[in-house]
């Protein structure tokens, strides 16, 4: 006989074991893809790192305020100058990347926590469908900002109902994406094959189906991610945001906008910071895609 | 003896190291073939073989992580390798072209197809519109198509598979290439409208004079088309023989074995009845309707299935076959409960099933379990292979220890090492994934296997090992199986009973060495006449003689219905 015959049986023809097709592995590569993303990765571990050691490394207390030096051009005690109140800049923007990070990670987990549940449940039982997407097709209407700041006006601005009108905006986009995953999912003959061997919805839901949204959910959360601290930004500096004494670079930008010609600086740095944390973030999320969706890298234009 | 058409002379082609994996593996290993004019070569092979690169290298239209590394390619005597991109693109469809397998995909969804086909005239002629036009029209006509001036305007999805196979070939005809390059043209179709095409490249090749190169993995297909064949086996030609004279006498024992592994159209001998069997499935009418409910009144309905009444005793095999779109899978997969049957009865193993509720059905599914055509769908790949086997019986409340040491067994009763289950399925070739499905299948002790084309996405080669494991446990574990296919090769090999449906209704049910070889439908009659190769017993070596089969009338193809 040839190995025709016998090829199915040796142990040896079965492939060498290479593991789970693991998505961290996708992302750590794609991060290394080229040196933009390179470069990304390492801003935006450098946002992280100053976020979470804020109180220790500023300078000086973000709110003390010093009326005698108010309005201050950089200097070494003051490093990127003074705002109106005198208070650091250089401290209230490093203070101010906490609450940005807080706002977009939170709005970023919330927003796919809630979307999943619902897009999974609208994707996979019918009858939900409908009632559901109604009332996401319902929200989509409204404008996110404008959505935000009723929210906010309704119930009083703190870092929650911030947090609450950011998120609320962003989830019909992530239950209609997840919904969209889940019905080609439950198209694939291994659902059917767990249908038929008896396993319950809730198994299949979550075993079979939820696997399938992981690499599109961690990149729609980069996203929303990278529009939450812009939200923020935007809605501090339209005064609908977390009251001004906080330090968020939204309410930095928005304070200075008055003295703009005396001390441009007061816009300029955390503008360029918010700009290239969002940048960044952006950038991650789009190798995470292109790892994750090896459609986007086959075929070049070569010919 | 002219110069040949096409030469291809010790063809090597390489997976180019590029970013990230410094080896280079070779695909391609040599291959050599030259087509004379007028002549049809058949590129035989299973897959990984090679066929379609050598193809692909041909036309120039290679994967980009893919290179010739060495050999030439000749088009009437011009090398082709390293020929600028700008020349290439000159010489196709002027000089060569190529048809593929999926007329969906080769065609542009959202044009209409005679100005697809004028494209080509328009990048290579200086013909005015109006003449363009004209020559696309004669062109439809040409491969048979009925009323060119409506289908001209048509978009693809208007159309048959058939008849977008013929526009096909109208755009890779129509500037009378020397050289065709057909790989897989008829696999995705039906066996009738198959017989048709393979008329049509016939007659366009004898009228013509257009060289064929004709890929395939189909042995009818090749005793039907080929004057001269080339195996392919790994990226190596194994050899290279006339058509008769391949199938007669095989030289090597790679061609011999993908020759015995071919199923026959013979039925086998009849097995024995036992008198004592009990019945495993009984269906009863059974009925499936798609309603579009409207929101003014009713809206479409379309009739997947209608009154299939069915019996299946313990140990045996029913085979359900026909063309797609016959509702064979909806029979299945309404027996299984997958989809709700809305008329008639399901008796599974003495229990009524067709109205039971999701809830209710559940016990009753460890009895009927299904393998499914694909292996690469139907496992999930994200689970390790023993977990998507310990699935069923975990769910009916049998402790994982005990489940996962049974999937052991399963899987050496399957010819798969125990190891195996602690790996995913990408690390498995397709027989042996579609070993895994069997063994998942098994796994609930079922006392009824469905398997829905279990072996069409598989090479003959595994095809036939996977219907001896299939036949093998029927043996030892005497389980009824529901078998559904479209080849009625390998129906004639596995089936004892054969139901043929035909647009959701069931045309003849009987035994299957009646059915097969002296069917009453007309519709029967023409499926076997349709199957390619069916007057060769290939295992054999030998042309089957039968008397002057089936009246012996062609019966007049209705040009692309």
């Amino acid at each position: 006989m040839t190995d025709l015959a016998s090829q199915p049986t040796t142990p040896a023809d079965v492939a060498p074991a290479g593991g789970a097709p693991s998505v961290l592995r996708e992302i750590r590569r794609a991060m290394a893809s080229s040196p933009i993303v390179t470069l990304a990765s390492i801003l935006l571990a450098l946002v992280l790192v100053v976020a979470l050691l804020a109180p220790w490394i500023v300078p000086h207390d973000p709110t003390r305020l010093t009326p005698t030096a108010r309005l201050k051009p950089p200097s070494a005690e003051f490093w990127l100058g003074t705002d109106a109140f005198g208070r650091d800049l250089f401290s209230r923007i490093i203070m101010g990347a906490r609450i940005s990070l807080i706002v977009g990670i939170g709005a970023a987990v919330a927003a796919v926590a809630a979307g999943l549940a619902l897009g999974l449940i609208a994707g996979f039982v019918r009858a939900a469908d409908a009632i559901i997407m109604r009332f996401v097709d319902g929200m989509m209407a409204i404008p996110n900002i404008l959505l935000a700041i009723a929210i906010v006006a309704l119930s009083g601005a703190s870092l929650w109902t911030v947090l609450v009108a950011i998120t609320l905006p962003e989830i019909p986009r992530v239950v209609r994406l997840v919904r969209s995953v889940v019905l080609s999912a439950r198209e694939e003959p291994y659902v059917d094959a767990a249908i038929a061997c008896g396993s319950s919805t809730w198994r299949i839901l979550h075993r079979h189906l939820l696997p399938n949204t992981v690499a599109p959910l961690i990149v729609q959360g980069t996203y929303i991610c990278a529009s939450a601290i812009l939200v923020e930004a935007i809605l501090s500096f339209l005064g609908a945001g977390i009251s001004p004494e906080t330090p968020t670079w939204g309410n930095i930008m928005a304070e200075g906008r008055i003295y703009f010609q005396i001390n441009p600086g007061i816009i300029l740095w955390p503008g360029l910071v918010l700009s290239i944390a969002i940048l960044s973030i952006n950038l991650v999320g789009d190798a995470v895609r292109d790892a994750l969706d090896p459609r986007m890298s086959r075929r070049g234009i070569d010919r | 003896m002219s110069t040949p058409v096409l030469e291809i002379d010790g063809l090597r082609i390489a997976i180019d190291g590029g970013a990230g994996q410094g080896t280079e593996k070779e695909v391609v290993r040599g291959v050599s073939l030259s087509i004379q004019p007028g002549a049809t070569t058949c590129l035989v092979g299973e897959s990984g073989s090679g066929k379609s690169l050598s193809a692909l290298a041909t036309m120039g239209l290679l994967p980009s992580n893919l290179a010739i590394t060495g050999g030439d390619i000749r088009l009437n005597g011009e090398s082709l390798v390293g020929a600028r991109p700008r020349r290439l693109r000159d010489l196709r469809a002027t000089r060569m072209s190529m048809i593929f397998q999926e007329p969906m995909t080769a065609l542009n969804p959202v044009a209409r197809v005679g100005p697809q086909v004028a494209e080509v005239l328009k990048a290579h002629t200086g013909l005015s519109p109006a003449e363009r036009r004209e020559r696309v029209l004669a062109m439809l006509d040409r491969v048979h198509l009925p009323d060119p001036e409506r289908l001209y305007t048509a978009f693809p999805h208007q159309l048959s598979g058939g008849q977008r196979q013929r526009i096909m070939i109208a755009m890779a005809l129509i500037l009378q290439p020397q050289l065709l390059i057909a790989d897989e043209p008829t696999t995705a179709l039906d066996v009738t409208t198959q017989a048709q095409i393979l008329t049509l490249l016939e007659e366009l090749r004898r009228e013509e004079g257009t060289a064929v190169l004709f890929i395939t993995h189909d042995m009818g297909v090749v005793a039907e088309i080929a004057d001269d064949v080339t195996v392919l086996r790994l990226g190596e030609v194994m050899e290279t023989q006339p058509v008769d004279a391949l199938l007669r006498t095989p030289r090597t024992d790679y061609t011999r074995e993908l020759l015995r592994a071919v199923p026959s159209q013979i039925p086998r001998p009849p097995r024995p009845v036992s008198p004592s069997a009990p019945v495993a499935l009984q269906t009863d009418k059974l009925g499936k309707v798609y309603r579009d409910a409207g929101w003014f009144g009713t809206g479409r309905e379309v009739v997947a299935a209608e009154a299939v009444s069915l019996k299946l005793l313990a140990g045996r095999t029913l085979g359900i076959v026909g063309e797609s779109g016959s509702g064979k899978s909806t029979v299945a997969r309404c027996i299984l409960r997958l989809i709700d049957p809305t008329a008639g009865s399901i008796l599974l193993a003495g229990a009524e099933t067709a109205r039971l509720s999701r809830r209710r059905m559940k016990p009753h599914r460890r009895k009927i379990q299904i393998v499914f055509q694909d292996p690469m769908r139907s496992l999930n790949p994200r689970i390790e292979v023993g977990e998507s086997i310990i699935e069923g019986p975990t769910n009916f409340g049998v402790p994982r220890e005990a489940a996962l040491e049974r999937a052991a067994e399963l899987l050496e009763l399957v010819g798969l090492p125990r190891s195996a289950l602690d790996r995913y399925p990408h690390q498995f070739s397709g027989g042996q994934r579609q070993r895994i499905a069997i063994a998942r299948a098994l796994a609930l002790e079922p006392e009824v296997l469905v398997a829905d084309e279990a072996v069409s996405a598989l090479d003959v080669s595994i095809q036939a090992q996977v219907l001896a494991l299939l036949a093998d446990i029927q043996d030892r574990l005497g389980i009824g199986m529901l078998f559904i296919t479209h080849d009625l090769g390998v129906a004639a090999q596995v089936c004892d009973e054969v139901v043929v449906m035909q647009s959701g209704r069931v045309v003849e049910y009987g035994p299957a060495g009646r059915v097969l070889t002296e069917p009453e439908a007309a519709y029967t009659r023409r499926l076997l006449e349709a199957a390619p190769g069916r007057d060769w017993d290939f295992a054999n070596f030998r042309p089957l003689e039968r008397p002057a089969s089936g009246g012996g009338q062609p019966a007049a193809v209705p040009a692309g219905a």
